[in-house]
């Protein structure tokens, strides 16, 4: 597999601690959001990725902010790896005025565009097409940007994922897409909804090369997404890369996860990408102190952006006439 | 200014689109070296070549897609639907995904597609190939809609809709492609959302589109020879809707009937009819009365398609009605 000759590789220290930051603010992020629901300060619901950071801190780490990164309603960990403030986040999903979208699109539908986020989709699937109009723009624009969007196992079988998957296979597209293959769609475990176990082969159908990858290795996930990106960048076309991942908590906030067997869930939470990752870098030779600074400039960081967002104003009634045109 | 028809007025709008802005670009199902399953954009690759005419697979949801990444990307793609009725395979990318996109990210982002739609009966398509689709669309806000009803209008109105900064859906009747009329090309664009007053009349106010103005224009004609005087208004684009100039002929008229190509419940003629009764009504003089096609899909025959359809005598009969000769 790419990725295992790929994860050798080193890259400096600094990086590496900030992998491990990141992945512990998105998972601080998490649970202050879960327990600004059992607050009822979150309206809707929610759907978190706890258990998956080193998918999205992996992935997001070869883009840039001229590339376009789209993700899904679980997407809250994308949208702050691509750099989204915290501060702002929080507020979106609080319903704030301050919001990432002004309030206008909540939990389901973090955007920041600065920082290459360029949208968080509801419904299955259908990001992938338009993904695809963003590797379209770029190849137009003489550009070397791509695109990247995430998806769960879930949206292998939707019809929007089979058109977007042969239109970047046929034009050769600079688009990446990533499968987090965290064992269920919604409730039912993959088996019952897809005759494949290895999701990877999906690819094999649109002459696309596909990767499967350790999606609890932040490592691995970066360097298989680099080579992808790079193939992209050179104008070789989309890759299909499969993240073999875990979702600590259920589907959404009412959601407890009971149908999964707790010997699975044990053996994932034994996985759980953060410690690993913690384990690695000390196994590696780095300072004890540099890992647990990681994590407390992580905890004061998300606790200040959270008070910071929950002082910020609830949108004026009239602001739902913002950004209407027809 | 010289003489045209329907469908090569679409075409001058595209190609002089396409010379006047390089970001413009056209994509659908055999538009390149086909020219179009009705010859739309015959000659277009080859005048501006293929990487700004593509042909695509028969994938809508991808072809909206696309047309909805690139544009995000500031492009101005203009896309096909082959028959408006295809609308159906990717609503979801037009009604969740284009109208909303800007409004649900804050206003990061502005869309900029055009979305041509081959709509309307009279071909003898059958029930899935012959629908006035933009119906559809009314409750979905979001996205601007036009309906042109003659060559003029068709060039004037592809000429603005690609330069609108927000989606629009473009509704070309097929029975119409064949219909000639004075073309000024280079001409400014009309604003979106400027109904036109086609014949000046003081007894009734009639409104129609698309191929029921021509047939309304026929009844008018009929009925002058008996006396009733009757002004045609037609909408050009039903969002947005120009309720002042339908208000303002009715202030000269007080009387309104209004004929469309569809059933009657969710229509936009219903909707009109809604409006002017809330927002107009003491400008009514007598019920106003709304001509449409029966509550069945539209059938094959060609004397059942043609009964379906509103003829000039349906229209003729109404105005008479409305004014109290019948």
């Amino acid at each position: 597999m790419a990725a295992e000759s790929a994860s050798s590789e080193r890259v400096d220290l600094d990086e590496q601690l900030g992998f491990l930051r990141g992945m512990l603010e998105i998972r601080l992020f998490e649970e202050e959001t879960q327990r600004l629901f059992n607050r009822n300060l979150v309206r809707g619901s929610t759907h978190l990725c706890i258990g998956q950071e080193a998918v999205a801190v992996g992935a997001c780490a070869p883009l840039r902010n001229t590339d376009a990164m789209l993700c899904t309603y679980r997407g809250h960990g994308a949208v702050l790896a691509m750099g989204a403030p915290l501060d702002r986040t929080f507020a979106e999903i609080l319903g704030k005025a301050e919001g990432l979208c002004s309030g206008k699109g909540g939990s389901m539908h973090l955007t920041d565009v600065k920082v290459g986020a360029y949208g968080s989709f509801a419904i299955v699937g259908a990001h992938l097409p338009i993904a695809t109009g963003f590797g379209l723009a770029a190849r137009y624009a003489g550009t070397d940007d791509v695109s990247l969007c995430f998806f769960g196992d879930g949206s292998v079988n939707i019809g929007a994922f089979h058109e977007a998957m042969n239109l970047a296979a046929v034009w050769k597209l600079p688009t990446i897409f990533v499968c987090e293959n965290n064992l269920y769609g919604e409730y039912s475990p993959v088996a019952r909804t897809t005759p494949l176990e290895e999701l990877v082969r999906r690819a094999d159908a649109y002459a696309m090369p596909g990767v499967r990858v350790d999606g609890n290795d932040v490592r691995a996930v970066r360097a298989t997404v680099s080579e992808a990106v790079d193939r992209a960048r050179a104008g070789d076309g989309p890759t299909f890369i499969e993240a073999l991942t875990y979702r600590h908590k259920g589907h959404s906030r009412t959601d407890p996860g009971t149908y999964r067997p707790q010997e699975e869930v044990d053996a994932w939470l034994a996985r759980d990408p953060i410690p690993a990752f913690e384990r690695v870098l000390v196994a590696e030779g780095v300072p004890v102190e540099r890992v647990e600074a990681a994590r407390e400039a992580a905890t004061a960081a998300v606790g200040e952006h959270l008070e910071r967002a929950l002082a910020w104003p609830d949108p004026a009634p009239a602001a739902r006439f913002d950004h209407v045109y027809a | 200014m010289s003489e045209t028809t329907y469908r090569e007025a679409v075409r001058l709008g595209m190609a002089d689109a396409l010379a006047a802005d390089a970001s413009v670009f056209l994509l659908g199902e055999d538009i390149a070296a086909a020219g179009g399953a009705f010859k739309l954009t015959a000659g277009l690759m080859d005048e501006f070549g293929g990487e700004r005419v593509l042909d695509t697979p028969i994938s809508e949801q991808a072809i909206i897609g696309a047309a909805i990444g690139a544009s995000i990307r500031g492009l101005r793609p203009v896309a096909e639907l082959m028959f408006a009725d295809f609308a159906g395979v990717c609503f979801d990318q037009i009604a969740n995904q284009l109208a909303k996109y800007r409004y649900m990210t804050g206003g990061q982002v502005t869309v900029p597609a055009t979305i041509r739609l081959v709509n309307g009966a009279g071909g003898g398509f059958g029930a899935q190939h012959s629908q006035s689709v933009e119906n559809w669309f009314l409750n979905v806000p979001g996205l601007k809609i036009a309906v042109p009803g003659t060559p003029a209008d068709a060039y004037a109105l592809m000429r603005a809709a690609v330069r609108d900064d927000d989606p629009v859906l473009f509704f070309e009747h097929k029975a119409l492609y064949n219909v000639k009329g004075d073309v000024e090309t280079g001409a400014a664009p009309i604003d979106l959302g400027r109904a036109a007053i086609v014949r000046d009349g003081t007894d009734v106010t009639l409104v129609a589109t698309q191929l029921m103005r021509v047939r309304a224009e026929e009844a008018a004609a009929t009925l002058e020879a008996e006396g009733i005087s009757v002004e045609i208004v037609d909408p050009r684009t039903l969002v947005p809707l120009d309720m002042a100039a339908i208000a303002g002929s009715l202030e000269r008229t007080n009387h309104l009937v209004v004929a469309q190509e569809c059933p009657h419940d969710g229509s936009w003629g219903a909707s009109i009819v809604s409006r002017v009764t809330a927002e107009c009504f003491d400008l009514l003089d007598g019920p106003p009365i709304l001509v449409s096609a029966d509550a069945t899909p539209i059938p094959y025959a060609g004397s059942l398609e043609r009964a379906w359809i509103p003829d000039a005598g349906r229209i003729a009969g109404a105005v008479r009605e409305t004014v109290g000769s019948a």
